[in-house]
């Protein structure tokens, strides 16, 4: 075992930066879902299609920012505004005119819906951005490369890759802690995730909660997609290959559970790439795999808790 | 009101009811009247990854249509288009096709872009009796395993468009040693790379496999990937990945400098080069499925060329990319066979007769004269070529050309491919053309 470290150790090193790079992006999108369905408790299958849109909105946006003349550095703050605006224009739409008549509905009812909002924006994506594959790659260009020794060798990456998105990610899971457990409208927002009858027993406006909640996820989403735009080719269909894997992340991460998402993210991002160096077969069933083995030991998810059947 | 002319009540009764009882042998060869409109079915990706090439295969279709309606029609009859979206999977595509055949009563049906669609459809079009011409799929299988009386195809298949870019590169770079290939986890990303392996095995034994990456279809992201071949530094990388995830591969090869480590062999990139632009180095191995290229060095007929270049440019606001091309053979063919069947003031051909009509028919490609063997399996040359950066073009364009003759890399009648590839020795390297400088 000792002798295979050392032989495999420098290729493993350069699989975890691989991983952790691959797990920002996963952790941006599935969070979002996790959050809805954690308050809502709705499963949107439409949060790949915000998904696909904020990286379809980033990358106008960015290449409307070039026509403009504005500098390069201006592509960062791009990619942010694209997803605040996806965000604050369909999270509302969705939420008030779709999901707040479905809450109360069984959840195949709900699943049929979204995934039938999923099938209309797939198409909506189509007549405005076309189908062949669009791509905005600016800010990868911008930041450059950064070189990571390799024995004699040198490997380079792509420092948007794996310094910027990984450091996104970890201030997007530290604000959403600070904002769930140190403010009022975080800790109304745990309240209705807890007990939602007790929380509007107390007062607490659910309604409002579910629009911000919502509203605030598919933002989040719009991140995501947007975050992932330099580094793809944005193509039809990139949206229900998101959210798979994010269906994979939430279930093994325990529903409603932040820390659990980007947890479940690391493991997922780390076992492909390591797949990909050393069993490149596996890495397909990968993240699969990692479900599976953590549904089998704790059926409610990594952090999730056991609740009580209320009849 | 003439006796002649219309037919009585029981004619009719009995032509609605032979119609649908009678077996498709004697309807297809049932003597035909000259229709009204000529019905055409043509299943292709209108949505799904795979749009990319469905949809300028429809451009294409929809531009040579009304050129055609334009010029009078086929044998004098306007052509109407139905269009099938593949991307629903081959259950849909299957009583999508049933549906054109039976109740549109289409004349002749082009499927398809998928493999799995073509290996799904042909024998459909064997058993109802309807003409159909394989515009784009690429799997080698179907005249292979099965002979059809009905279907054709109108291209060429995966393995001269494989064995193609491997013989340019053993002609152009004979020293590698290394390789690593990186293709889709679907039908044609393995079929390609067994194409590939068992020609390169016998051609150039001792090659070494340093990886097989087979990243899940629609991937979005190689890093990883593109990490490993970083590290390993094979002589050559094959994929004969296309669409977005040929664009994001070349683009993260390219960010990480990949391209400097190894020479790519894509025989699929033709169809990205105007949207990667020069994120593709100059000195790396591109094909085009055929020998579609709108800077062609020797078109069979340039004025053509330039027609159906500029055409589909003016409509899309991009150049053609090999499934527009292949929509214009398949077009082109039907037309050949229509004036074939028609020869010396024939009647207006049954299906039986125009589909005897395809059996050896010579037609015109934007760029070749193209021929249907009598297994139905279409002759096309492939061109392939090296990238190379221009004032002319703000994307590579394709330097030192070879154009392969068909019947050098064609899989003879009635073999298997890979039977047949295991039987190639090195010495067909010197029947390979010599290379054309771009102009």
């Amino acid at each position: 075992m000792g002798g295979w470290f050392q032989d495999n150790g420098p290729l493993l090193g350069l699989a975890l930066l691989d991983g952790i790079a691959s797990a920002a992006l996963i952790f941006m999108v599935a969070v979002g879902l996790n959050l809805v369905f954690g308050v809502l408790r709705v499963l949107n299958v439409a949060h790949g299609s915000l998904f696909a849109i904020g990286a379809y909105a980033a990358a106008s946006v960015g290449v409307f920012a070039a026509s403009a003349g504005l500098p390069a550095w201006a592509s960062l703050p791009a990619l942010l505004l694209a997803a605040i605006l996806v965000g604050l224009v369909l999270g509302p739409l969705v939420e008030r005119l779709l999901l707040r008549r479905i809450y109360d509905e069984e959840p195949v009812l709900q699943l049929l819906v979204t995934f039938a909002l999923f099938m209309i924006l797939e198409d909506a994506q189509k007549l405005i951005w076309g189908v062949q594959p669009v791509s905005f790659s600016t800010p990868v260009s911008l930041l450059g490369t950064v070189d990571v020794p390799f024995g004699a060798d040198v490997i380079p990456y792509n420092t948007y890759q794996v310094i910027l998105l990984p450091l996104v990610a970890v201030a997007t899971l530290a604000g959403l802690a600070l904002f769930l457990r140190r403010t009022l409208t975080g800790r109304v927002i745990v309240a209705v995730t807890t007990d939602r009858e007790a929380a509007t027993a107390m007062g607490i406006d659910a309604r409002r909660v579910f629009l911000l909640t919502f509203t605030f996820g598919a933002m989040l989403a719009a991140l995501g997609g947007a975050l992932s735009a330099p580094t793809t080719s944005l193509v039809p269909g990139i949206g229900a290959s998101t959210i798979v894997l994010s269906f994979a992340v939430v279930a093994t991460a325990g529903l409603g559970q932040i820390e659990g998402a980007a947890l479940t993210a690391l493991m997922i991002g780390i076992g492909r790439s390591v797949a990909v160096t050393f069993a490149p077969e596996l890495e397909v069933v990968v993240p699969y795999m990692i479900m599976v083995l953590v549904l089998l030991v704790r059926p409610q998810g990594l952090f999730g808790v056991v609740e009580t059947r209320r009849i | 009101m003439t006796h002649a002319l219309s037919p009585s009540r029981r004619q009719m009764l009995a032509a609605g009811f032979g119609s649908v009882v009678l077996p498709g042998t004697l309807s297809a060869q049932a003597p035909a009247q000259r229709p009204t409109e000529l019905r055409i079915g043509v299943t292709t990706f209108l949505s799904g990854p795979a749009s990319v090439f469905g949809v300028p295969g429809r451009q294409a279709a929809e531009m040579l249509a009304e050129e055609i309606n334009r010029e009078g029609g086929i044998g004098g009859v306007p052509i109407r288009l139905f269009f099938v979206d593949e991307a629903p999977g081959i259950d849909h595509l299957v009583g999508e096709f049933r549906r054109l055949v039976q109740n549109e009563r289409v004349d002749v049906m082009f499927a398809s872009i998928s493999s799995g669609s073509c290996l799904a459809c042909t024998p459909l079009a064997e058993e109802l009796r309807k003409v159909t011409l394989l515009w784009d799929c690429g799997t080698q299988r179907i005249f292979e395993e099965r002979r059809y009386q009905y279907a054709f195809r109108t291209q060429a298949n995966a393995t001269p468009e494989i064995l193609a870019p491997l013989l340019y590169l053993m002609k152009t770079r004979p020293d590698f040693r290394t390789i690593a290939v990186l293709n889709q986890d679907y039908a044609w990303g393995r079929d390609s790379w067994e194409i590939w392996k068992t020609a390169m095995d016998v051609l150039k034994p001792g090659t070494r496999v340093v990886a097989e990456l087979f990243p899940r279809f629609g991937a979005t992201d190689f890093s990883a990937e593109v990490t490993r071949l970083l590290a390993l530094r094979p002589d050559v990388i094959l994929s004969t990945s296309w669409g977005g995830e040929l664009d994001t591969f070349i683009r993260q090869a390219n960010e990480r400098r990949l391209f400097e480590r190894s020479t790519f062999v894509l025989p699929l990139a033709e169809s990205s080069l105007e949207r990667v632009g020069r994120t593709l180095p100059a000195g790396h191995i591109v094909g085009s499925r055929g020998d579609h290229w709108h800077q062609h060095p020797r078109p069979a007929n340039p004025q053509a060329l330039q027609r159906f270049v500029e055409g589909f440019r003016r409509r899309t606001n991009a150049y053609p990319i090999y499934p527009a091309y292949h929509m214009a053979q398949a077009f082109s063919a039907l037309r050949a066979a229509y004036a074939r069947a028609l020869q010396g003031g024939a009647a207006w051909p049954s299906d039986a007769q125009l589909a005897a009509a395809f059996n050896g028919l010579e037609f015109d490609s934007p760029t070749a004269r193209m021929r249907i063997r009598e297994d139905g399996q279409g002759l096309e040359p492939q061109l392939i070529g090296t990238t190379a950066h221009t004032d002319r073009f703000p994307f590579p364009v394709l330097d030192n050309m070879v154009i392969f003759p068909p019947e050098l890399v064609t899989t003879p009648v009635g073999q298997n491919s890979v039977a047949w590839l295991r039987t190639l020795t090195p010495e067909i390297l010197a029947r390979v053309p010599d290379a054309i400088r771009a102009g």
